[in-house]
């Protein structure tokens, strides 16, 4: 049982921050509903009004233009799995969202809702750090742009004002020669570790190393330490260095113990999977130019 | 012709006037814009083959097609099924003639208390109809939200195949009702 609530529907994103505005921490924005409304199930999460935004043109669409991909607040993850435009040139997007929870979850769920519910065990964001992803805001007043890193402010908590809304996430291609992964860990429903990786490497030389860990801390990170301990290296020093750079990124995380293990194990899962994702995301490299690979592993 | 945004009202008083097919019949309902799509399929419409069990969209017992694509009633709002179809485990047989589907899980045990089942068969008919012909790894992925505590789901598993292979034997490609 929900606790009664109205709906608003509107129809623009100019008409959706009014109701914003107006009825302020009374009302929430709502899409795919899917952390939404689990958490006012258990009451953690009371409102009067949701809005729902799914009959706004403006925030629909996947689409590619000038180099990245643009994805509408209000697209699915199941979209994302399934889309041709992802699938061909953003296929570690493609099939981290084919790993988001379970098919019912992906059919409804959002990614900017993903983002924008912050629940620190999930995976998109994490990914999308590595890809330099950014996310467009609307308001009443106008728009603005700001860097995914930006926007992840804490536990549950991102950068939008109270009548701000996230219309679009952009991602830019990644550079030639590079690839990206994804790999994930847990015993859980949610995932209790996450790591992404983009290596860019030509001849057996590693131009860059862009790492991202998620799930483990309060919000996901790029952790640009441990980049600069890989990037600009032959490949065997790169591997000579692998296991200093993933404790390193282990302790960088800033890990928390709680049900899903502790701090002490989360760091060291996190030196593991950023070994296995580097030489993921190189063995990529070795195929083509634009190459990546995302897996689950465990049970989530 | 119901409309198709919601009146705006007071919070406890709001009530939405939607159209829905439900199992292949039209229906024109009022519902509270907080009910959830299972509270209204079990308690409004009486059909209490769809199961709730997690109330958290994990274990899948709940599974019920909107449109073709699997969802969980337990935590959708009902108003999402304006305009829509809805299948429920009550409309997959036609009349007595079992859904392939069923008669696979009968034959090859693919069910033993039976309290998921509605949501497995529900779930594996949105497969089999994505991807009539799955692997058994894609047929594991796609039931991965779908929670069997009897079986050890090797039956389910086995069940699915049999049924993928009836319905590619016996159906031309598009006829699959939905």
């Amino acid at each position: 049982m929900l606790p009664p609530f109205a709906l608003e529907e509107p129809t623009s994103v100019h008409e959706a921050s009014a109701l914003l505005a107006r009825y302020g921490e009374t009302a929430r924005l709502y899409a795919g509903g899917t952390e939404l409304l689990l958490a006012m199930k258990e009451g953690l999460l009371r409102y009067e009004r949701l809005i729902n935004i799914k009959l706004i043109p403006e925030l629909a669409g996947v689409a590619l233009a000038d180099g990245a991909l643009y994805v509408g607040a209000i697209t699915t993850h199941r979209r994302l799995e399934r889309s041709a435009v992802v699938r061909a040139h953003f296929p570690t997007l493609a099939e981290m969202a084919a790993h988001v929870a379970n098919v019912r979850v992906r059919e409804v769920g959002t990614l900017a809702g993903n983002l924008c519910f912050a629940e620190p065990h999930a995976d998109p964001g994490t990914l999308l750090l590595v890809y330099d992803a950014s996310v467009a805001l609307a308001r009443q007043g106008g728009t603005c742009t700001l860097a995914l890193e930006q926007f992840f402010v804490g536990p549950f908590e991102v950068a939008l004002a109270d009548d701000e809304i996230l219309t679009a996430i952009r991602v830019p291609a990644l550079p030639a020669h590079t690839a990206a992964a994804y790999l994930k860990y847990g015993l859980l429903e949610r995932p209790s570790v996450g790591v992404a990786v983009a290596v860019t490497a030509q001849f057996g030389q590693v131009q860059e190393v862009r790492v991202a860990v998620g799930c483990v801390g309060p919000t996901p990170r790029r952790l640009r330490d441990v980049e600069a301990q890989l990037s600009q290296k032959e490949l065997p020093e790169v591997r000579a260095r692998l296991d200093a750079a993933g404790a390193l990124a282990g302790s960088a995380a800033d890990a928390v113990t709680d049900l899903h293990g502790s701090a002490q194990y989360k760091a060291y899962l996190v030196g593991v999977l950023l070994r296995r994702a580097f030489e993921r995301a190189y063995q990529q490299t070795m195929g083509g130019d634009a190459g990546d690979a995302a897996r689950g592993e465990g049970k989530t | 012709m119901t409309d198709n945004r919601a009146h705006h009202g007071t919070a406890t008083g709001q009530v939405l006037s939607i159209r829905i097919t439900v199992n292949g019949h039209v229906q024109d309902v009022l519902i509270e814009p907080y009910l959830t799509l299972i509270e209204f399929i079990r308690d409004r419409l009486g059909l209490t083959g769809t199961k709730k069990s997690c109330d958290m969209q994990v274990c899948g017992a709940c599974t019920v097609l909107l449109n073709g694509r699997p969802v969980s009633a337990c935590t959708m709002l009902a108003f999402e099924a304006r305009n829509a179809a809805l299948l429920t485990i009550e409309g997959v047989a036609q009349g007595e003639a079992l859904h392939p589907i069923q008669e696979a899980f009968i034959e090859h045990g693919g069910l033993q208390c039976g309290f998921c089942t509605p949501g497995m068969i529900l779930a594996a008919k949105a497969l089999l109809e994505e991807n009539p012909a799955p692997t058994e790894e894609e047929i594991k992925h796609y039931m991965r939200g779908n929670l069997c505590r009897c079986t050890g789901y090797k039956r389910i598993l086995e069940s699915i195949m049999v049924a993928a292979r009836r319905l590619t034997q016996t159906h031309e490609p598009g006829t699959l009702e939905t």
